[in-house]
């Protein structure tokens, strides 16, 4: 058990030096949500509504922080993806290391990650006008949920580059994946204003949970109606990712396993 | 008493219809090198993987260092090493980076796993691009980290996967250098190789392997000679008189000579090298036959390998499932 620890802090620190050895790669995947902060914020967000009223670059910087937790996807699966074509990982495999320290590894890293590229966030949202209204304490219940989501997106991202191995093909079939997700949901427009059907399909995204949630936690507006799953969302917010963690963690443990058929 | 650091008894893999790996058997003593020769896809890696605890399988028995390859796998991985035909090193992580990650994995403390890496960049010649990352290693370089890396604990056993495929000649020689000074430490190496060259100069004991089975093991000189061993080669001036030598040469080596009338040649297996060249150059001259040369040559392992196994090494097979249908047909 310690070994586990001890071998999957190691794992975490190769990964770290992997960000910091190569920091284009960082820097390209804060671009994206910074982009969309100055695209949706200043150029779409004037005729922007926000159901309930409310400054429409408020609404929108939760979403970011969720989409940049979901695009996350990309850097963990082609890191996967990339380790598994460059025969390092037979070196890992016939040393005596613990096994699950690969993916632990990978997990933590990606989460130290995810803290990095929050922090920057939250500053830049800062700059532009978003507020965190209720409070230190909601503001890192909103951080534990973000984080927790990111978990969950690691573990897809695991079965992903494990179930694809090609890092290329892996890279090109993130996007298409994530974002349709990104769309059909509470992240840029309120559920309530879609057409009803794909405002219900919005409602119950579970990147939708987790925006619902941490809007209300930094006290931000568009609470998104009374359906059921906006009245629930603190709740959905976390029945969501821990229920891909339950699918994603075994499906991606067995695939792993499968490496040595 | 022999102790025997591989065994493999009627190893089995399969891919579908396809056998990687058929009834393959090996035992390599402890502080021996043993050389696993054989073309493209013979299954050499197939084995190696299995010994390395990297692929599971379906038929047979192993143990490595003494312990069960099924069983005891991590008892296994704690005391072999494994340098394989693709660099297994971090790309991005540099060469220090990559050492002192693996020592870290290897248990060593922090201070422990630096001055190890130290002394092995430095062994390694590769103390000047310590800092650089391996991405930006040539072959050569990237293959010294490799071995660097199965290094940092002496491995009992260590097992080389093609270990100089796509290295030039220098770095060839250095690897081989490596290894030589390894054995002489006491590590059990076995060695797959599709150069000849590689396992003669390497190997005390030679498995050709052929369609994932073994088709003959032996020494190198041992395999050499199941081709007819060493010849005995003359040259006469006269082409007329190449019956007339062939008819003195055969009662001395027991054998009628190969003739080839084009160059004059007669070509003669021969028991004892010495004693027979000497007693066919006296026979000759005795009957007034010039020589314009005479030679004693031994057969190459290339000629042992194409006896064996039909084709020479780096010539490409079929895929093994389709070249047995053909053999049944």
């Amino acid at each position: 058990m310690t070994a586990a620890v001890a071998d999957g802090w190691t794992m975490t620190r190769r990964n770290m030096i992997h960000v910091i050895r190569a920091p284009e790669e960082l820097i390209l995947y804060f671009s994206l949500p910074i982009m969309f902060v100055l695209v949706f914020g200043y150029v779409f967000g004037s005729g922007m509504q926000v159901s309930g009223g409310g400054n429409y670059r408020e609404f929108l910087l939760p979403g970011v922080f969720v989409m940049t937790m979901l695009y996350g996807l990309g850097a963990t699966a082609t890191g996967v993806a990339l380790d598994l074509s460059r025969g390092v990982v037979d070196r890992f495999r016939s040393m005596p290391m613990a096994r699950s320290a690969l993916m632990t590894g990978r997990g933590a890293a990606d989460l130290l990650r995810a803290l990095l590229e929050m922090s920057t966030l939250l500053v830049c949202g800062l700059l532009v006008g978003w507020q965190c209204r209720q409070g230190v304490g909601r503001a890192l219940l909103a951080v534990g949920l973000l984080l927790l989501l990111r978990i969950a997106i690691t573990w897809v991202g695991i079965y992903l580059a494990l179930l694809v191995r090609n890092p290329d093909t892996v890279g090109m079939i993130v996007f298409p994946v994530a974002f349709p997700f990104t769309a059909i949901s509470n992240v840029f427009v309120s559920p309530e204003l879609m057409p009803s059907v794909i405002g219900a399909i919005s409602q119950w995204n579970p990147l939708s949970a987790t925006v619902a949630a941490i809007r209300e936690l930094f006290g931000n507006p568009g609470l998104g109606g009374d359906s059921w799953p906006a009245e629930h969302a603190m709740l959905l917010a976390v029945v969501w990712p821990v229920l891909l963690i339950a699918t994603f963690a075994p499906l991606a443990v067995r695939r792993y396993q499968r490496l040595s058929r | 008493m022999t102790t025997f650091d591989v065994t493999a008894e009627g190893l089995g893999k399969r891919y579908g219809p396809t056998r990687a790996l058929d009834t393959f058997d090996l035992t390599v003593p402890t502080g021996t090198v043993h050389g696993l020769l054989g073309p493209n896809g013979a299954g050499k890696t197939t084995a190696v993987r299995i010994l390395t605890t990297l692929l599971r399988f379906d038929a047979g028995r192993a143990t490595v260092a003494g312990f069960d390859v099924r069983r005891q796998p991590d008892e296994v991985r704690a005391r072999i090493a494994l340098t394989g035909q693709y660099a297994a090193v971090d790309e991005t992580l540099s060469g220090r980076q990559n050492l002192e990650l693996f020592g870290r994995l290897f248990r060593l403390g922090r201070r422990a796993a630096r001055q190890r890496a130290d002394e092995l960049l430095e062994r390694f010649g590769l103390d000047e691009a310590a800092g650089r990352s391996a991405g930006e290693y040539s072959g050569g370089m990237r293959r010294r980290l490799d071995l660097a890396a199965s290094l940092i604990r002496t491995p009992r056993v260590l097992f080389l996967d093609e270990p100089t495929t796509g290295l030039d000649p220098r770095s060839r020689n250095q690897v081989w250098d490596l290894v030589r000074g390894l054995v002489a430490e006491g590590t059990t190496v076995l060695l797959t190789t599709q150069y000849l060259e590689e396992a003669d100069q390497l190997a005390d004991r030679i498995s050709v392997i052929d369609a994932g089975r073994v088709v003959a093991e032996g020494t190198p000189d041992e395999l050499k000679s199941m081709t007819g061993g060493d010849r005995i080669e003359v040259v006469v001036r006269d082409a007329a008189d190449l019956d007339r030598a062939a008819g003195i040469v055969a009662p001395i080596c027991g054998v009628e000579p190969e003739r080839d009338p084009e160059i004059r040649r007669l070509s003669v297996p021969v028991a004892d090298r010495v004693a027979g060249l000497v007693d066919v150059v006296r026979a000759l001259d005795d009957a007034g036959i010039v020589v314009e040369d005479v030679g004693l040559r031994r057969a190459t392992l290339d000629e042992a390998f194409l006896y064996l196994t039909g084709h020479r090494p780096d010539e490409a097979r079929e895929p093994v499932g389709v070249g047995r249908k053909a053999d049944v047909a």
